[in-house]
């Protein structure tokens, strides 16, 4: 079976989940056989995993018409994209975008980011996406997330051919309720158009549902899982501190529930002396939070390191004790399971769409500071629990493989398809 | 002849509240007095009473020819007392009627018999003596917290005055040798075993009203024709379960209360009798002795010890429970000694399982938590309190050798002053005597001075 991809993110270069989300469905489908993926993203950079799905940039799609010999298209995108690739495209381009700011070679520039002008970038995103659907030759067109839904949408209008889109994320979690009528109605015309939904947690299909308004028999959840850690990963050596530690990795904005975390700390700090407390990451509620951690007068144990990124979140995870996700509305949160995957022991909140697949981790409301704060206290202080929560939720999170996911996502294209 | 031996447990923890750890040290009452109400309350009115009166009929329907027996945990007796007094006139009536028996067991339905061999024994002893305050009865036949038994335990059991047990039929044990008889334990061959019929049992209390079970609807001919089609000289059927069963595993509008009240017509006119634990003891032979090397109990699928220590979670709580166990037996503080054995009920392990599948359903079934994680941690930060409690009482520096010594010396002091005291009052007597005697000899001389005397003693 032959699937048409968009994508915005991709690994190496990824920003947030979605990346890592997207990667690891595709190998795990990739896993299951049969299955010949044409991936696209904004902006490849050339060092993209090949070997189990085509990769192609949209940045290396042209929409206009340019005379450019062989050579030249080798010598300019050559690592990137297959000149033949690009002249088969240059044969595919639909209407004259001449108008628009285009290269040397009639290709759209994306940033493959999240610009000001996103949604510029997303309306671009769709303008090439039908030049790559008249292009190629698949059976089914899967968007992931919203981002991508218009390149669907359009794709499926030039072939006919269905459209699953796959919710990663809503603007109703991004938010906490305050939605952006631009997103939501983006959000919502991909839902309408599709043949079928996937989302990543039953919280986002329940969201789905009740807030956009969808017929619950179009939407499927599959719940995301995590790619094997390397084994250099897993001998990262990193000297312990003296003192427990305690962390936060992620994104300091609302959806991610900073501030209970740093309450829940300083309940512990009252009692218990030897714990520090780190709020890894940056976002727009970072400088508040800096200053709640010194209003209750824990600023001294509370450290803020700022944006970790590759292998440091790995010794990060290494000299932690406990980890916490204390997300207001997280769809589904891979970052748990990568602590798990480090064997440190997760708190989570009851909000996460991984609550909704992990029995050994601590689940508490993300408002709920002292069951948080209870935990913490419990992890640090009882050998037991700590060893417990570690060694089963190891067991558990090793069990939770991309291609399971795959065969799930493979059965819906083929319900959709007619081919059971 | 055959004869069913009926057996039903009564149990209900103490169950504890919310306790966050910056209550340590701080609040030391333990207990969720509201849950605990509202539960015994709950399956009184659906089972235990209900159940109770079902007996009470069939006792004398049938003058007396069905028989059973009952045991009652220390912490459950404790609730029924304080909560549904109605519940406990009803367990005195079954005790009257001659045709109930009452069977020992552990007060606190504790684990101590795999950990403290000393606070084994006091709790089998208290629950005894509460046994006989509140129904007459001094029980023949123990059956250990969730039937747990091993080699280990079984001479401890003769040793207390037992002449039988009650414990699991598990099937890694009895291999192909049938429970319907009485076997005898072979590290102490004086006592007997009953062994539970798991598959009768069970029928009973898990599969009744299951409409997926091959022999639903079960009824009382068809179950004592399963009785009555055992070998023929198999003497005994030891269904052992629940009194929950009744009304609460299986709820009243199963037909549950019927098939049990029909069971002693359709056994009568199948020649099956029904037969105390004690009676069974006292009237069998043994068969064969068996050993149990690892402990076994009526629990979960593997049928041994792993429902309470299972895992690293459990093995915590219950080491550092009975870390304390000699430290509270010095105590005096009443209060103290309460909350531990409140503290022991093996249901506080049970919720911190982290079993998966059919036995993971159990464990959650019952527990008040919503996970093994959080029963973990509401139990260790109350015995981290009561913990911080025995300290206060013996500090950790004084090691328990030196606090033992220290302590014997004391009561070997109090023993001594204890005879020295009687030497004295012997003494004392003694000298009166001689004093009497040599007041005789004086009033032989002067009669009138001694009567004197007497008159003053008398009206002092």
């Amino acid at each position: 079976m032959k699937a048409l991809m968009f994508g915005w993110e991709f690994p190496p270069h990824i920003l947030g989940g979605l990346g890592t989300a997207s990667y690891g469905l595709t190998k795990g489908m990739w896993e299951c056989g049969d299955m010949d993926i044409t991936f696209v993203i904004p902006k490849p950079y050339g060092d993209e995993d090949k070997s189990f799905a085509h990769i192609i940039g949209a940045s290396q799609v042209p929409v206009a018409w340019r005379d450019v010999s062989w050579d030249y298209v080798e010598s300019r995108i050559g690592n990137l994209m297959n000149p033949d690739l690009y002249f088969r495209l240059r044969d595919h381009i639909y209407a004259d975008f001449n108008y628009m700011r285009l290269n040397d070679l009639g290709c759209i520039e994306f940033s493959g980011r999240y610009p000001d002008n996103l949604l510029e970038e997303i309306n671009n995103y769709s303008i090439m996406a039908g030049v790559v659907a008249r292009t190629i030759d698949f059976d089914i067109i899967h968007s992931h997330d919203w981002l991508t839904y218009p390149a669907g949408i359009h794709a499926k209008q030039v072939t006919g051919k269905p459209l699953v889109i796959h919710v990663h994320a809503t603007d109703y979690d991004r938010s906490r309720g305050n939605v952006n009528p631009t997103v939501f109605n983006i959000e919502r015309d991909g839902m309408i158009h599709a043949d079928h939904i996937i989302t990543v947690s039953e919280l986002t299909r329940r969201t789905v549902i009740e807030k956009y308004g969808i017929d619950p028999a179009k939407v499927t959840t599959v719940h995301n899982a995590v790619i094997p850690l390397s084994q250099e990963l897993l001998d990262i050596q990193v000297e312990k501190p003296k003192d427990k530690i305690v962390t936060f990795l992620g994104r300091i904005t609302m959806q991610k529930g900073p501030e209970y975390f740093v309450e829940a700390a300083a309940r512990v700090l009252k009692l218990t002396p030897n714990v520090r407390f780190v709020m890894a990451g940056s976002g727009d509620m970072m400088d508040k939070m800096i200053s709640l951690a010194a209003e209750r007068g824990i600023a001294d144990r509370f450290h803020f390191p700022g944006f970790q990124k590759g292998k440091q979140v790995y010794e990060m995870l290494k000299a932690s004790d406990v980890y916490i996700m204390p997300s207001v509305s997280e769809p589904f949160g891979i970052s748990p399971l990568e602590a798990m995957q480090m064997g440190v022991p997760s708190i989570i909140s009851k909000q996460s769409g991984c609550a909704e697949i992990l029995d050994n981790v601590i689940k508490t409301d993300y408002w709920d500071i002292d069951a948080m704060a209870d935990a913490i206290y419990s992890i640090i202080t009882y050998p037991a629990m700590y060893k417990q929560l570690r060694e089963d939720g190891l067991k558990e999170v090793n069990r939770i493989t991309w291609d399971k996911a795959g065969a799930k996502v493979i059965k819906i294209y083929k319900d959709i398809l007619g081919q059971n | 002849m055959k004869a069913i031996c009926f057996y039903f447990q009564i149990h209900q923890p103490f169950r504890l509240k919310r306790y966050r750890f910056f209550d340590i040290g701080n609040d030391h009452y333990y207990y969720d007095d509201f849950a605990n109400d509202d539960i015994i309350t709950r399956i009184a009115q659906n089972s235990y009473i209900p159940a109770a009166e079902s007996l009470l009929r069939m006792i004398e329907q049938s003058e007396g020819k069905f028989r059973c027996a009952i045991s009652v945990s220390g912490s459950a007796l404790e609730q029924i007392e304080q909560h549904t007094p109605e519940f406990l006139d009803l367990l005195k009536k079954l005790a009257k009627t001659g045709s109930v028996e009452f069977i020992a067991e552990t007060y606190a339905h504790s684990l101590a018999s795999l950990a403290d061999p000393e606070e084994f024994a006091e709790q089998v002893k208290v629950h005894g003596e509460k046994i006989r305050e509140l129904f007459g009865q001094k029980p023949k036949v123990f059956r250990n917290t969730e039937l747990i038994y091993d080699d280990e335990i079984a001479p401890q059991i003769l040793a207390m005055g037992y002449k039988g047990v009650i414990t699991e039929g598990a099937k890694h044990i009895l291999g192909w040798k049938s429970p319907n008889y009485v076997y005898s334990a072979a590290s102490a061959p004086k006592l007997k075993i009953l062994f539970k019929n798991d598959k009768l049992s069970d029928d009973i209390a898990f599969r009744f009203s299951n409409p997926e079970w091959s022999e639903y609807p079960l009824t009382a001919d068809k179950y004592i024709g399963w009785i009555a089609s055992t070998p023929a000289d198999e003497q005994i059927v030891n269904l052992f379960m629940n009194l929950e069963t009744f009304g609460g595993m299986q709820p009243r509008e199963s037909g549950i209360f019927q098939f049990l009240e029909a069971l002693p017509r359709f056994a009568h006119e199948s020649g099956i009798n029904f037969i105390t634990p004690s009676e069974a003891v006292a009237k069998l032979k043994p068969v064969d002795t068996i050993s149990v090397l690892h402990p076994i109990s009526w629990a979960d699928e593997a049928r041994d010890t792993s429902a309470w220590l299972g895992n690293k979670l459990q093995n915590e709580a219950f080491s550092k429970l009975y870390s304390v166990a000699e430290r509270v037996r010095l105590c005096d503080d009443r209060r103290l000694k309460q909350d531990y054995w409140y503290l022991q009920a093996s249901d506080h392990l049970f919720y911190m399982s982290t079993k998966h599948k059919n036995d993971g359903e159990v464990h959650s079934h019952f527990s008040p938590y919503e996970t093994p994680y959080q029963a973990f941690t509401n139990y260790m930060n109350i015995l981290s309190d009561f913990m911080v409690r025995v300290e206060e009482q013996f500090p950790q520096s004084i090691e328990n050798e030196e606090l033992n010594s220290l302590l014997t010396t004391i009561r070997n002091q109090a023993r001594e002053i204890e005879t020295l005291n009687k030497e004295l009052g012997s003494m004392r007597l003694n000298l009166e005597h001689i004093n009497e005697e040599h007041a005789t000899r004086e009033t032989i001389k002067k009669p009138v001075k001694e009567k004197k005397i007497r008159d003053k003693t008398t009206q002092n």
